[in-house]
């Protein structure tokens, strides 16, 4: 326990110095996808998607790495609520993702919904879509969506225009 | 956004340097100094940054493997690095002078629209060596 009279060195104000944290959760969710653009022909798709052009899919153990960045709050000393962010992580991403087929049953990689190309990439923005507006409180806010397609494999993406 | 794609080899390698004595690169190097050399499983991180084309992708990954095969892995696996590899020549074979060769042998042939962003080597799962790449 830290006595309630402790100033922290770095401290004006008696608290931590707000300073910017990093806090990371992982999730993991697995799904198949198919990588063509229905205007090319198969070769011309095998040669841009390589094997990820297989025609029935695929399917991978995808690795989610949501990195928040902010101020620990000073009285609870928390970044971002983890439960909440499990919670917000599950909503937007696992519970509609995970053991589904992208390019069938999730938007905007189905054909009614826009029929993007799910490559990591892609589904890296459109997660980050899906988690920023609901990770914004006054002192912290999404930093980083990483997604891991395979242990070799992985998409950093901070929101950048496309 | 950046991709980073992972690959691994194995080589030998052996630290010492002319610019001191036998005891000075003993003393320095310590096991790395034995003078028949010793081996690694490397593994190589290389990180490409840019923005997805039409495709969906920042950059296409057979053309990244091909590349990171031919210039690095075909040159660095199962090979003697003190040996084997002329980007190293009269340098102590440090894993941070590999990754300075690592990121001159890739950038010799880089024709991907992305940029090559970092290089990290790992010598073995405790050491690793990284380097941010202009």
């Amino acid at each position: 326990m830290t006595p309630a009279s402790f100033v922290h060195p770095d401290s004006a104000r008696g608290h931590l110095n707000r300073k910017i944290m990093l806090l990371t959760r992982k999730a993991e969710f697995s799904a198949s996808h198919v990588c063509s653009d229905p205007a090319l022909s198969p070769e011309e798709n095998r040669a841009v998607y390589g094997v990820n052009a297989h025609p029935a899919g695929h399917g991978h153990n995808f690795v989610l790495e949501v990195t928040i960045e902010g101020d620990p709050d000073p009285v609870t000393g928390m970044v971002f609520d983890l439960r909440q962010l499990k919670e917000i992580i599950n909503q937007e991403v696992v519970d509609p993702m995970d053991h589904r087929f992208l390019n069938c049953e999730v938007a905007p990689f189905t054909v009614a919904t826009g029929n993007v190309v799910p490559t990591t990439e892609n589904l890296a923005m459109e997660i980050w879509k899906r988690l920023a507006p609901r990770i914004q409180s006054p002192s912290a806010r999404l930093h980083n969506v990483r997604l891991f397609e395979t242990a070799d494999l992985y998409i950093d993406y901070r929101g950048e225009a496309a | 956004m950046r991709l980073t794609r992972r690959y691994r080899f194995a080589a030998s390698h052996r630290l010492n340097t002319d610019a001191l004595s036998p005891q000075d690169n003993a003393r320095l190097y310590g096991k790395c100094n034995n003078p028949f050399g010793h081996g690694h499983d490397y593994v190589l991180d290389v990180t490409v940054e840019g923005v997805p084309d039409g495709s969906g992708q920042i950059v296409n990954r057979d053309t990244l493997d091909a590349l990171v095969n031919t210039q690095i892995l075909a040159r660095v696996d199962h090979r003697n690095l003190n040996v084997d590899v002329p980007a190293l020549a009269g340098r102590v074979a440090t894993t941070e002078n590999l990754a300075f060769a690592v990121e001159a042998m890739l950038k010799e042939r880089w024709t991907l629209p992305a940029r090559l962003a970092r290089v990290r080597i790992a010598e073995t799962p405790r050491n690793t060596f990284e380097l941010d790449t202009q």
